[in-house]
């Protein structure tokens, strides 16, 4: 970003909530059943229902606002947002508005090794909206209600946030507090966590805001920082050039990597917000708070701390672990399970997460239980395989799902150490590359690597690699 | 507030209605007195009465999370002007 810049952004996160049903009826609220498959005439939006709230949707927005230092509001209520569009048969949604049930939060977020407090202006509940299928050519778009009524959690930040960065951070430790609590699964591609980020830009030491734009469809956490870094440079180069930045929305075009300005609205907005009457106020006594804090699990900060001075981990590798929930667990088991902290800890964040990467899955998704990480470190620390067949073996597993014992003797991996088989590779190493025996002997010390390659090639990575250094050192004199 | 021909265009084309001018003219006038006529309640003074929502003394009815049989898809979609086996059809929505 250019020096006399600075950019001001605030995001609108919508989180679909973990419940079994959705907001105000009793349908399924699985993701990919069949197109309205999932609906009744509450959430399809037939005359004379009546809708009823779960209260499972209201304890996790309680929830959520206490993990997010909110004040709840001992009094909330439901209103009806009114608009026009296919996906919303009531022709109005059903949100809070002036009454939210959780606002002036706040969390911590780490960017550079600085602590930085984020505001949350307000968290509320609403119902999700379906889903509108387009097709490529022809006259028609499609409508799938399995979606509406859906709860959603309506998370809006203060607009704290200065850079890309941070966004992205801030992001990624929502998403943390979010599965800690088993509140949503925060999937981004499956649209379960949303993001909308309204960005604007203001000269350094300035006081107002500039004009914001609102980005939409940042449907992965990978473009949240690409978006904004998008859209910045383009409100800083109108601004260069003389320009006036116009408040609108635009849309985050992924494969283009540019935002689009959306086609002005026909019509001004105006939501015509007023009062739900078909459901009757929410109040929340200091009981039901002290309840929900009292079954609070733990968060990804306490985690971090008990890994550094549980397990001795260093804080680099600790952050890591203990960003995720189902990282954190798959390490705890695993040690459990009698791996040696620090190794679990460079296997879960090097080749696990190396393979998991290449596979585009997440740790939710791993094939291997925490009793397989174990077995295969102690294979290593027994001698029965290099730390280099290990990696092999490894992936084996990963791919097949099998256990290292298993991997290990089917491919027949098993590390030599038996000295004279090794002596054996040592000697022809030495005998097929006289010149570089007698140039080392001569003083260039750095072919030692060298030797060793060899006699690890002609093993097949197999033979005990201190063996080999050894005996090479003997021989070499 | 006065409503002009051009809210009640507005408005007659959001209800997917249409009006003729003189049937524009002659509902522009009936809203106006109908608007009119409300608009005397900004005449009291409510500034020490409570917003109401409701007007029953009743908070907090909720229900469990457990599931309910959902509709068959055929009656779903029963009463759409137009679908196909599995989806609501609508014109297409130009994004």
């Amino acid at each position: 970003m250019s020096g006399k810049y600075e950019a001001v952004i605030g995001l609108e996160v919508h989180a679909q909530m973990l419940t079994d049903t959705k907001i105000f009826c009793g349908c399924s609220t699985k993701f990919g059943s069949e197109p309205n498959s999932q609906t009744c005439p509450v959430c399809i939006g037939m005359p004379g229902v009546l809708p009823v709230l779960n209260g499972k949707a209201v304890e996790f927005a309680i929830k959520t606002g206490i993990a997010m230092n909110c004040k709840i509001s001992s009094y909330s209520r439901f209103a009806r947002k009114n608009y026009f569009y296919p996906d919303l048969p009531k022709g109005y949604q059903i949100s809070q508005y002036e009454l939210p049930i959780c606002e002036h939060g706040h969390i911590e977020i780490m960017v550079d090794g600085d602590v930085r407090r984020i505001g949350i202006t307000r968290i509320h509940m609403e119902e999700d909206a379906g889903k509108n299928i387009h097709e490529e050519s022809g006259p028609y778009s499609f409508v799938d209600l399995n979606r509406a009524g859906v709860p959603l959690m309506e998370i809006v930040s203060e607009p704290d946030i200065r850079s890309p960065k941070e966004a992205a951070e801030y992001m990624k430790k929502l998403r943390t507090i979010l599965k800690d609590l088993d509140v949503c699964d925060g999937n981004m591609e499956q649209g379960s966590l949303r993001c909308d980020a309204n960005v604007s830009v203001r000269h350094v030491g300035q006081k107002e805001f500039g004009t914001r734009a609102e980005l939409k469809n940042i449907n992965s956490f990978r473009f949240v920082e690409k978006a904004i870094e998008y859209e910045i440079k383009r409100q800083i180069k109108v601004l260069e050039d003389g320009g006036k930045v116009i408040q609108e929305t635009r849309l985050w075009d992924s494969a283009a990597g540019v935002t689009i300005s959306m086609r002005s609205k026909e019509e001004a907005h105006d939501y015509r917000y007023f009062p739900e009457p078909d459901l009757v106020p929410i109040t929340v006594e200091q009981k039901w708070i002290d309840e929900i804090k009292a079954s609070q699990p733990e968060f990804s900060d306490e985690r971090r701390e008990r890994f550094v001075s549980e397990y001795g981990l260093p804080q680099y590798n600790a952050d890591q672990l203990a960003i995720d929930r189902s990282t954190s667990v798959l390490f705890e088991e695993a040690v459990k399970a009698g791996g040696t902290p620090k190794d679990v800890a460079n296997l879960i964040i090097g080749e696990l997460t190396r393979l998991l990467n290449e596979d585009s899955k997440t740790f939710d998704e791993c094939p291997l239980r925490p009793k397989q990480l174990a077995d295969m470190l102690r294979l290593i620390e027994n001698g029965t395989i290099s730390g280099k067949i290990a990696k092999t073996v490894f992936e084996e597993m990963y791919k097949t799902g099998k256990d290292a014992d298993t991997v290990v003797k089917e491919k027949g991996l098993v590390q030599i150490s038996d000295e004279g088989a090794i002596e054996k590779a040592v000697d022809e190493a030495l005998a097929k590359n006289r010149n570089e025996v007698e140039r080392y002997k001569a003083g260039d010390e750095k072919l030692m690597g060298f030797f060793v390659g060899q006699v690890m090639k002609a093993t097949k990575g197999k033979a005990n690699p201190q063996m080999v250094n050894e005996l090479l050192k003997k021989k070499l004199g | 507030m006065k409503i002009t021909q051009e809210d009640v265009k507005h408005i007659a084309r959001l209800s997917r209605l249409y009006l003729s001018d003189e049937e524009t003219s002659t509902f522009g006038g009936q809203l106006n007195s109908i608007i009119e006529y409300v608009e005397q309640l900004n005449g009291l003074d409510t500034s020490s009465v409570e917003p109401t929502s409701h007007v029953i003394p009743l908070n907090n009815v909720m229900r469990d999370d457990t599931l309910k049989p959902s509709l068959p898809i055929e009656e779903a979609l029963k009463n759409a002007p137009d679908a196909t086996e599995k989806f609501y059809r609508v014109p297409k929505i130009i994004e």
